[in-house]
């Protein structure tokens, strides 16, 4: 009893930690994307990565302060937007989804790349430039404090609680928008860009406009996960992460403000309560070593997730926060 | 708004009627008032040549009916003035001003604004936000000012009131929080004429309106499309019913393979030559009566047996030779 109470205590600080807030923030972006504006971007994590390394090469290769490279890191993530959106946008929806998976596996390649080095530091990444932000901690970061029955370095608890405060900021910036004309023209977007046009909206200008929100947001998540980590590291920025993403969208529910943020909650949760759990099991011996071992959990977990998505899919295809009615829509 | 059904009663109806009323019925002829004036349009797609027009003008404040058979290149032409393709060649004005290179939505904020043939209702938004997106020169639909509700609230509740008028009129307000993807067909076309109209167009282009659409509600619609040309717009619709064009139409442009073949007012139309091969050109292919029938195999029989004769004479003239190959054995 005591060891499940201490599972969940671990799924529930890895469902309100800093990786919570990264995969939030990466799909509050992909929301402005993909649910409100229908637009495929399969490269978030590409934006990410800009984000945290424009902080780290800033900091570390430039000597810039912090502040700056949080500037450097969202004007970076503007202009791949700009590129990937300025030959795309007028093409038919596929075309950005190639781009952007492109983008996002070519720009690792090349941040890990040996040219690349002097910059990016390689497959050895960059590390010790948070110091200006975690300065900056109300708490104490050589101590650790007790909450919700697991124990938080002031650091951690300092950066993850500016990530949720990020994370408000953007719900609420995404709530305006969408509440307004702005988000119904970006809507209708989705719904029939022709019919659009013929009212007279450019509809090439809101879908920039909507990419570049969405890959801003998508910066601020890998600054978070950069500084929550104390390193960019180009291999932290797999394309996976991007399709974790769109699963925690997914299962929060689409086009509704605070889909992300719940999905990217849950999906933590059921991640790390299913890692510690399986464990737990294996070492009281209920599952025999012989069927599971310790070591393939990690994968295993992964695997609950796709199917546990696959029956959202069938049963509540809104996921946790959409309108059935709306999703059904599609079917006719 | 409300000026405009009394205004209705008074103003003499059917100007542009009048006004068309000494024309010649000749394709390309000049309109006393042209809002729209098209020269040596073309468009191919491929070896096919969708639309090919010299000369077009159509009337302001009328109702010019477009039609022609299936492929004729009038929707391709709708698209070609609208901006939603482009041409291989030629311009196009309206108001004298040309609209060669603009954009759909620039072209649609002169006040040109279309249907499409596939209705196309924007499903998972409701039908009053749909009616909303017409209305043009909106300030909350710039990124910073979205985020001020303040800019825009007075704006949109003027929207909204127009909105909620406009569907009245179409008879859709008991719908206007549904998502518009649960309408029927019908009243889909009737919604996407209704949000054409929140921009107070000058010129609404109407891709077959009554398509699918019942009789019952095809006399509404009828009754709407009279309405705008009340309100001084000018209206050209597509249409495929002959019944429908003949009521409604002050000027009629048939199109056939791309070209225009004729114009005129709506009793011309039936007695021109040109559109009956048009329209009838395409039965010729259809199966034969079985009249037809006797008369074809009565021609082919007399055909076989003129050569027959041809051939018996080379044959009687060859004759020797047949003899000796019947001999050679
Ligand atoms: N995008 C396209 N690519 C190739 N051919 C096209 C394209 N659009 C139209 N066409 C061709 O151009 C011709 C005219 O088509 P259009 O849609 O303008 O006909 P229409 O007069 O509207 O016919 P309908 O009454 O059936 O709607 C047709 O032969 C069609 O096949
Ligand atoms: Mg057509």
């Amino acid at each position: 009893m005591g060891e499940l109470l201490n599972a969940i205590a671990i799924a529930g600080k890895s469902a309100l930690g800093f990786q919570a807030v990264f995969y939030a923030l990466l799909a509050i972006g992909l929301n402005m994307h993909f649910g409100y504006t229908g637009l495929l971007n399969f490269g978030q994590i590409a934006f990410a990565m800009l984000g945290g390394f424009g902080i780290a090469v800033s900091v570390t290769n430039w000597g810039l302060p912090f502040w700056l490279g949080v500037v450097i890191g969202v004007a970076a993530s503007v202009v791949l937007s700009l590129l990937l959106g300025l030959p795309t946008l007028r093409l038919r929806a596929d075309y950005l989804a190639i781009v952007t998976i492109a983008a996002a596996e070519g720009l690792r390649l090349l941040f890990r790349s040996v040219s690349a080095t002097p910059i990016t530091n390689g497959t050895q990444g960059i590390s010790a430039f948070n110091g200006g932000f975690v300065r900056l901690s109300p708490w104490d970061t050589n101590r650790r404090f007790r909450l919700l029955g697991t124990t938080w370095g002031g650091g951690e608890l300092w950066v993850t609680a500016v990530g949720w405060l990020l994370v408000a900021i953007f719900c609420l910036l995404v709530w305006l928008l969408v509440r307004s004309p702005w988000g119904r023209v970006v809507k209708a977007i989705r719904e029939d860009e022709d019919a659009v046009r013929a009212l007279g909206k450019n509809v090439y200008a809101y879908k920039m406009q909507s990419l570049v929100l969405g890959g801003v947001i998508g910066a601020f998540g890998g600054m978070v996960y950069a500084v929550a980590t104390g390193s960019a590291n180009p291999d932290q920025y797999q394309n996976a992460n991007t399709f974790l993403a769109y699963a925690v969208l997914i299962l929060g529910g689409a086009a509704r403000v605070l889909g992300p943020v719940v999905g990217a909650i849950v999906l933590l949760f059921i991640l790390q309560f299913t890692d510690t759990g399986l464990r737990l099991l294996i070492d009281n011996g209920i599952i025999p070593e012989g069927l599971l071992s310790s070591t393939d959990v990690a994968q295993l977990r992964f695997v609950l997730v796709g199917i546990g998505l696959m029956l959202l899919l069938v049963f509540r295809p809104q996921g946790i926060f959409g309108d059935r009615r709306e999703v059904m829509l599609d079917a006719r | 708004m409300p000026a405009q059904a009394p205004a209705a009663e008074d103003a003499p109806r059917r100007l542009a009627q009048r006004a068309l009323r000494g024309l010649p019925w000749e394709v390309g002829v000049a309109k006393p008032d042209p809002a729209i004036v098209v020269d040596d349009v073309t468009r191919t797609f491929g070896g096919l040549t969708a639309v090919s027009v010299d000369h077009l003008e159509i009337q302001r404040g009328g109702i010019t009916g477009l039609i022609g058979p299936n492929g004729a290149g009038k929707t391709t032409l709708f698209n070609l003035l609208t901006g939603f393709d482009q041409p291989n060649t030629g311009t196009w004005s309206f108001n004298g001003r040309s609209l060669g290179k603009l954009a759909p939505h620039q072209v649609a904020r002169l006040g040109v604004v279309r249907t499409f043939q596939l209705t196309k209702a924007l499903s998972r938004l409701s039908v009053l936000q749909n009616m909303l997106l017409g209305a043009q020169g909106q300030s909350g639909e710039s990124f910073l000012k979205a985020l001020v509700p303040g800019t825009w609230r007075a704006q949109e509740k003027a929207n909204t009131e127009k909105a909620m008028d406009l569907l009245r009129r179409f008879k859709l307000d008991a719908k206007k929080d549904d998502f518009a993807g649960t309408l029927s067909g019908g009243q889909r076309k009737l919604l996407e004429m209704a949000r054409a109209l929140m921009s107070d167009p000058e010129v609404v282009m109407l891709d077959e309106p009554m398509a699918g659409v019942n009789p019952a509600l095809t006399q509404s619609l009828l009754g709407h499309v009279k309405d705008l040309r009340e309100q001084g717009m000018t209206v050209i619709f597509v249409e495929h019913d002959m019944d429908v064009v003949r009521d409604i139409s002050d000027w009629v442009v048939v199109m056939a393979a791309g070209r225009v073949i004729a114009e005129g007012p709506p009793e011309s139309i039936s007695q021109n030559q040109a559109v009956v091969d048009a329209y009838l050109g395409a039965h010729h292919d259809a199966p034969l009566t079985a009249e037809e029938e006797d008369q074809v195999l009565a021609e082919a029989q007399r055909a076989i047996a003129r050569e027959a004769k041809r051939d018996g004479e080379v044959l009687r003239s060859d004759g020797t030779r047949a003899d000796d190959e019947r001999t050679t054995p």
